[in-house]
């Protein structure tokens, strides 16, 4: 599909033409021949798996890999080479759900799509034999009702499935759909149109004056409008600017760039490059963890395919604009997502911050002018440019279109949602996610990561947006939504990320670089029930001196989980320190072991293997019972983990 | 003896260097990451040659490298064993299994690969796969949602595929 029609066709990198992206879907544009409109319509065919074989899809993201979808990509050639089935295997990205990993969708020539779930390696042979039996077992959903399965009726849609209902699937349209690999799967579903419009139609101006108009804000963390970052750089004169696309992924429980770059990573290199247009950058760059292997090399792909077919490079589409763009491989540091640090680590340093000003808009990268974008901003710029009425319908008035969350820790459907702005709580983590795990209670919600805050049940309505999250004391994040039962602990989470903080803080200003450490340590001494309530009130105080006195956000924001925690928990850190005792039987030092004689088979397993002889037989009653000493006892919780009952349990 | 720089090192730096030409600082920390990636670690004679070479006085190359995670500057063992320690790993109980894994291999948080150099164990902030927490690495392949009893059988796996 890439390669020129005939002859006629004069696109070639040196000679590009301006028409190039909508000649290939609609073409031949400059001639009539009817044997090239047929060649054209025929690669849009088989793309559309109109008229090809079977066709099998297997969601190969990281996690469906890491739910085996690997050893199921195998046992599916296995068994279809077996049977002398005709099929195409492809490796599609992940459509978010991640509960139901490994997706696989079975797709015949005729338009019908069976989505089945958790199809392990051991599982492909029944999902082949309910396949072609036409039942239902392991169906999640269909694409469209064709009459294919015998029992249809009983199965929903895919858009209605509970955890599609609420969404609003812009961004992630593509996802789990078209083969992240091939240039041309972007293109036949609308892809580089944006970009084609922007060079052959609008100047930088009337691009950023779009983006403007549209209300997109920074879906990275800070919620800053993107227009007028644009405009900033735009508006600085130098003949070398550099746009930089931030793809460093480093707050926990954030998911949603890595799925975007591996299952649509053209869509975010679209963005990128009508971003540096819009600035007027000519060296582009993606920043991106070299942990996570596979998000680097879909995005190092797509940009080799764009420069082999001049949709990168010089005179990009006959346009008089170039552009050049590199993937560079970020070492790690949570600090990267500091703007300013981020530049250090591109420049080969070590990744601190500098003061602001002289902001990288004017002096960014080698100290020229420098816009930074992260993945998901740029996922929303095409669709902007083609259908700014389809982003600017949903959301609220000040944060339009949608944004995703990624949904995980103690919730029965996990994974990437993208709801409109406005979308409450609730609704996320009870009609989307499905509720709790084992329908237990809900305690709290993490927001925001590492900088964010833990919301209790009665933040559960608000809806979700820049302003609502800061008018009730906490951040948007990148959008990791962590849910929290009762069987976690608050204390511990606070503890957790200011652990985390700590160890990640790159140590030029002092109020992080000690006040986290000493922050720490108090909250360790709660944890281990040495703790009084006047920490309560040094905490605060010297969280909020953090705050107000770091240099950068990492700072800024590491107090607010033990500041949310104790504002919104206030009752399990008293018992924590009262009581000396944690409720969810968490924190190690405040636990006691205790063995349910019913249970015990007497063994002798717990007494043989406890590191401190804590464990002994009781004889008093005549018959044999085993007791833990609380006295000796070290809470290592060995035992309790290694009992072949389970008759040991916290109190 | 330690400072002296095994020749195979030295023509892998060369060659590394030779990739990234015309040379420029900038460059640091994608040179160390394929030397990392060629060796398996930053051994110290390493640096020191590679400070040579380049006019990066040591202290500069020292800093970037311990400052970032990916680095290491100890030995690595035949295989990388990586364990997600993010907040939904957390939550789903990712310290039981780092316990689990010190334990089993004889492992604290100052010595991590085990004595026979077969596993190495690199506590990492998030994979960025929390939907299947809590969730390990070894080498490139992932495994979601593991407990104890499945990490016995994944290593007992890597012990018999090498004997």
């Amino acid at each position: 599909m890439l390669e020129n029609c005939c002859s006629k066709c004069h696109h070639s990198i040196s000679n590009p033409c301006k028409d190039w992206v909508i000649c290939k879907t609609e073409g031949p544009l400059c001639h009539t021949d009817i044997s090239c409109k047929n060649k054209i319509v025929n690669s849009l065919n088989q793309i559309m798996n109109e008229n090809t074989n079977l066709v099998i899809k297997i969601g190969m993201s990281t996690c469906g890999l890491a739910a085996g979808a690997g050893d199921t990509f195998n046992e599916f050639q296995k068994l279809l080479k077996e049977r002398n089935i005709q099929a195409e295997i492809i490796k599609v990205g992940c459509m978010g759900h991640c509960y139901a990993e490994p997706i696989v969708e079975i797709i015949e020539p005729n338009g019908s799509c069976v989505i089945y779930n958790n199809v392990k390696n051991t599982d492909v042979e029944s999902t082949l034999n309910s396949y072609f039996d036409k039942k239902t077992e392991g169906v999640l959903a269909i694409r469209y009702k064709k009459g294919t399965l015998s029992d249809e009726a009983k199965i929903p849609l895919f858009q209605n499935l509970l955890f599609n209902k609420k969404q609003k699937r812009i961004i992630l349209n593509n996802c789990g759909i078209i083969n992240p690999e091939k240039i041309e799967e972007y293109i036949v579903f609308g892809g580089y149109r944006a970009l084609s419009k922007v060079l052959t139609k609008l100047s930088p101006q009337e691009v950023i004056d779009q983006i403007k108009s549209s209300k997109l804000r920074g879906r990275g963390g800070a919620g800053f409008p993107t227009g007028q970052k644009w405009q900033i750089c735009y508006d600085v004169k130098n003949d070398q600017k550099y746009f930089i696309c931030n793809a460093d992924e480093g707050d926990p429980g954030a998911f949603m760039n890595r799925l975007l770059a591996e299952g649509d990573p053209h869509r975010v290199l679209e963005g990128l490059i009508i971003a540096a247009y819009a600035i007027g950058a000519s060296k582009g760059y993606i920043f991106v963890r070299a942990e996570k292997t596979l998000m680097a090399n879909h995005l190092k792909l797509a940009v080799n395919q764009t420069k082999q077919i001049g949709l990168l490079g010089n005179n990009i589409l006959n346009s008089d604009f170039n552009l050049d763009v590199e993937v560079v491989l970020s070492a790690g540091a949570f600090v990267c997502g500091e703007e300013t640090a981020l530049l250090a680590a591109l420049e080969g340093k070590r990744a601190m911050p500098r003061p602001r000003p002289p902001y990288p808009a004017t002096q960014g990268l080698f100290g020229k002018p420098t816009t930074i974008n992260n993945v998901e901003t740029l996922a929303h710029v095409s669709t902007i440019i083609l259908k700014n009425e389809l982003f600017t319908s949903v959301g609220t008035e000040k944060s339009k279109g949608t944004k995703v969350f990624c949904l995980a820790g103690k919730v029965k459907r996990t994974g990437a949602a993208e709801v409109p702005f406005g979308t409450t709580l609730k609704e996320l983590i009870f009609d989307i996610g499905g509720g709790i795990v084992n329908d237990g209670k809900f305690k709290a919600v993490q927001t925001g990561g590492p900088s964010g805050g833990c919301l209790s049940d009665k933040f559960l309505d608000l809806p979700l947006d820049y302003e609502k999250l800061a008018e009730a004391g906490f951040i948007m994040g990148s959008g990791g939504v962590i849910v929290l039962d009762e069987d976690s602990c608050v204390v511990d989470t606070a503890k957790y990320f200011l652990n985390f903080t700590t160890k990640e803080s790159c140590g030029k200003c002092t109020p992080c670089r000690i006040g986290l450490k000493r922050l720490q340590e108090i909250l360790e001494k709660i944890s281990k029930g040495q703790g009084n309530m006047a920490d309560l009130d040094d905490m605060n105080n010297l969280g909020k001196l953090i705050i107000n006195t770091s240099l950068c956000a990492l700072g800024q924001g590491a107090p607010n989980p033990i500041l949310t925690t104790i504002k919104y928990f206030s009752e399990e850190y008293k018992e924590h320190i009262e009581k000396r005792r944690c409720p969810s039987h968490v924190c190690a030092n405040l636990v006691d072991y205790r063995i349910n004689p019913d249970e015990c088979i007497n063994c002798g397993n717990c007494t043989k293997n406890c590191p401190v002889g804590a464990i002994n037989i009781l004889s008093l009653t005549g018959s044999k019972q085993y007791s833990i000493e609380l006295e000796k006892c070290i809470r290592c919780g060995y035992c309790f983990n290694n009992c072949p009952m389970n008759a040991i349990f916290k109190v | 003896m330690e400072n002296q720089v095994d020749p195979q090192y030295s023509d892998i730096i060369d060659e590394v260097l030779n990739k990234f030409k015309p040379f420029n600082k900038n460059l640091l920390i994608s040179i160390l990451q394929e030397i990392q990636y060629t060796i398996g670690y930053l051994p110290k004679a390493v640096l020191e040659e590679l400070s040579d070479k380049t006019n990066i006085p040591l202290s500069q190359i020292y800093g970037v490298a311990t400052f970032y995670h990916q680095f290491r500057l100890n030995l690595k063992g035949k295989h990388l064993i990586t364990i997600c320690l993010g907040t939904a790993c957390h939550v789903q109980g990712s310290n039981n299994l780092l316990n689990y894994i010190q334990d089993v291999l004889q492992l604290n948080d100052n010595l991590d690969t085990t004595e026979d150099r077969f596993f190495t164990l690199n506590q990492v902030r998030c994979l960025g796969t929390c939907g299947l927490a809590p969730i390990i690495k070894i080498d490139n392949d992932f495994y979601g949602n593991v407990s104890p009893t499945d990490l016995k059988k994944i290593f007992e796996k890597y012990r018999s595929i090498d004997v």
